[in-house]
């Protein structure tokens, strides 16, 4: 049907235009059309493929043949050899490390993706509002057989020798929490699915509710059945309209189908789910917290003990699990606990969803098996820096978590690895900083969230964050001490030590964490009164040289408050006590006149 | 036991009757996100542009596919053909991989290489 019986796609993803691919797209063409073969062979420019360290990609298709590390003069060979003579260019290949050979056919060379998609299987794939098409691709299936096969008892001890972690941030294992809800004799019990996702520039929890909500119906399910419940409750913020809507579209069709309900699929387990709306506050997606909310009273956490395993919502045995935790379970019973436990490191199994954000060229939603280092995720899947700059941190876990630097991008991610390097896994966000970031300015954003969400119901919390809030303005706005920087890491400890729940035991993190790794910067703000990224406004001074100045009045036309004097061919200056920092003069400036000191 | 055998063997019919391997099918990804890149007015364009140029397809919507960099994107998979995923798909985007993707099976730019496993080859 297609013109083309060839077709040489050439990667466009931002690491390999850096490397020149625009140009080997050009020679290509050239090559082809000077061979008259331009109406056979389509040369395509595609988005990444994911394996940047061995760009620029080219790929040939229909016969699959991965040509890496490609440079603009190679296409002439490319046409002349593999095009015209179908042999494979040998030099181009991918050569594996491991066994020393050319590897000449994508198909052979999965390795090179990265990702495993366990927890996201069906995102993308099926039509989410259709239940027919989750069954299709096997939703329910695994809920059929543990009904008909197994014990409650079986089952759990199927997520236990999984080693399913929870996703949430904890990473408690689900198995445990399962047989401890188990064992706690009731009436009744409740199986609540957390989809307060919460941290800022998260998404993975919306986009699995959004893209398969059934697997997380049918995890919750099998939880009840394990546990001995049959009232499923997912906690969701107001603030996710769509995934709200989706999850109860799949509620009416799973109910339909006998999916929920009375006498799932013949047996005598009954289990049904109902939705409770989140106003938002962060707090809530601590467990107790999240229950009380659920209960009509105020989003505050109390102390463990008493474990929501024990007593929780209405007082009664509660198994609270996050959305992408619930997302891994029916899988586990379908491919086996052996085969979920192979993948990912010695203690934490399987994969782990990420929501790649903040200065990085591939943003998006992945999903890595556990062990993959941060600088898989950041350079080959999420394509390195935006506009080349310079890595400079990765924050992960949120308000919670801290921030890794260059020393640990070849750590393995898992739960105790990030933990040892002094952030944690969270929820899965992943925000990359380069240098243009100041990092005192970055502990000072997570902060001010944290002020903004404390429930205020312990003192340490309430006080202490805001006291550690005001520090870092002190410092961001030059008025810092030696003193200060003392008190900001005795007041985080303080903080850490005393708080009532997770936020306040883990709001400092930030703090500390910046601390520790970007020393300098902090004693640059209070020593030098300087901000290296140029981010802390009051330390800036917008100033023009006058050996570049020309005249030309453009900066003081652009300027919003006329902080500019000077006549026209004159040379300009800057009243320093009426200018706001606003960078219009450096944008303007043709002639480099306008500096930042 | 009986039941569970029973919703199987429903499970298997609809696989084969939802697999029609002569139309063309289109999904969008359509997630909070890929609906704030505008990936709705993509849908209706592909939905009725299609039925008007009389090609035979079924658009469908779908959730994320992770390629938030790219939003809107698109999965066409053409008879008897591996799937293929179009990024950046706006309006004209879409009109052109109707025109020549669709049509005639020529690429068009902006193609997204699938970077990871999924269970199923696992």
């Amino acid at each position: 049907m297609s013109k083309y019986n060839m077709h040489l796609l050439v990667c466009g993803g931002t690491g390999c235009r850096a490397s020149a691919s625009d140009s080997i797209v050009t020679q290509l063409r050239k090559e082809l059309e000077s061979r008259g073969l331009e109406d056979q062979v389509q040369v395509i420019m595609t988005g990444c493929f994911g394996f940047c360290e061995k760009g620029p990609i080219v790929k040939v298709m229909p016969d699959n043949t991965f040509y890496v590390e490609v440079k603009p003069e190679d296409a002439a060979a490319i046409v002349a050899e593999h095009v015209v003579k179908g042999r494979k260019v040998e030099h181009l290949l991918y050569l594996d490390p491991e066994q020393q050979a050319h590897v000449s056919d994508s198909k052979h060379m999965g390795f090179y993706k990265k990702q495993l998609r366990i927890a996201l299987r069906n995102c993308g794939f099926i039509n989410p509002e259709n239940i027919d098409e989750a069954i299709a691709r096997d939703a329910y299936a695994a809920l059929g057989k543990v009904l008909s096969e197994m014990t409650p008892e079986q089952a759990i001890k199927v997520i236990m020798d999984a080693g399913l972690r929870g996703r949430g941030g904890g990473g408690f294992p689900a198995g445990l929490k399962w047989s401890l809800a188990r064992k706690n004799e009731a009436d009744e019990k409740y199986v609540v699915c957390n989809a307060d996702e919460g941290d800022p520039g998260a998404f993975m929890d919306r986009s699995i509710l959004e893209g398969d909500p059934h697997s997380v119906l049918e995890a919750m399910a099998i939880c009840g059945y394990c546990i001995g419940s049959s009232k499923g409750l997912i906690y969701i913020r107001a603030e996710y309209p769509l995934a709200i809507e989706r999850l109860k579209i799949a509620l009416d069709q799973a109910r339909e189908y006998g999916l929920l309900g009375k006498n799932i699929l013949g047996s005598d387990f009954d289990f049904d789910i109902e939705l409770r709306y989140g106003a938002g506050a962060f707090v809530c997606g601590e467990e107790t917290a999240l229950i009380h909310s659920m209960e009509g009273l105020r989003g505050e956490p109390t102390l463990k003990p008493p474990f929501p395993a024990e007593s929780g919502y209405k007082g009664k045995p509660t198994n609270v699990n996050n959305v992408e935790t619930l997302a891994n379970v029916p899988v586990i019973f379908l491919k086996g606990a052996k085969w979920f436990s192979e993948i990912g490191t010695e203690k934490s199994k399987g994969t782990k969803v990420f929501a790649l954000a903040g200065k990085i060229n591939n943003v998006g939603l992945i999903e890595v098996p556990m062990g993959t280092t941060l600088r898989e995720v950041i350079f080959e899947i999420g394509g390195g820096i935006k506009n080349g700059k310079k890595f400079k941190a990765v924050q992960t876990g949120g308000p919670s978590g801290g921030c890794l630097t260059e020393k640990h991008l070849s750590t393995p991610i898992d739960f105790d690895n990030l933990i040892a390097a002094g952030s944690m896994m969270g929820s899965g966000g992943m925000i990359v900083i380069d240098e243009d970031d100041c990092m005192v300015s970055m502990a000072k954003f997570f902060l001010e969230f944290t002020v903004e969400e404390s429930c205020g119901k312990c003192s340490p919390c309430r006080i202490g964050n805001k006291r550690l809030y005001e520090i870092l303005e002190k410092i961001t706005n030059g008025k810092g001490t030696m003193a200060d920087l003392d008190n900001l890491r005795n007041l985080s400890v303080v903080i850490k030590d005393t708080s009532l729940c997770g936020l306040g035991q883990s709001s400092p993190n930030p703090v500390l964490s910046t601390l520790d790794n970007f020393w300098d910067e902090y004693i640059e703000h209070v020593m030098e009164k300087k901000c290296r990224a140029g981010q802390c406004k009051a330390l800036l001074r917008y100033e023009i040289v006058a050996e570049n100045c020309v005249g030309c009045t453009a900066c003081a036309r652009a300027c919003p408050v006329n902080a500019i004097r000077g006549e026209r061919k004159q040379i300009h200056e800057i009243d320093q006590s009426i200018c706001i920092k606003c960078g219009a003069c450096f944008e303007k400036c043709k002639f480099d006149a306008v500096i930042i000191k | 036991m009986r039941l569970k055998e029973e919703v199987q063997g429903r499970i298997s019919l609809r696989e084969k009757s939802d697999r029609p391997e002569q139309l063309v099918q289109v999904k969008v990804a359509m997630a909070t996100c890929g609906i704030a890149s505008g990936a709705k007015q993509t849908m209706e364009f592909l939905i009725d542009e299609l039925e008007k140029r009389n090609i035979e397809a079924v658009v469908t919507q779908t959730g994320c596919m992770g390629y938030c960099y790219a939003e809107p994107t698109i999965e066409v998979t053409l008879p008897g053909q591996e799937p293929v995923v179009f990024g950046e798909v706006d309006v004209r985007k879409a009109d052109e991989i109707i025109e020549k993707y669709i049509k005639t099976g020529e690429f068009v730019d902006g193609i997204i290489p699938q970077n990871y496993e999924t269970i199923d080859n696992q």
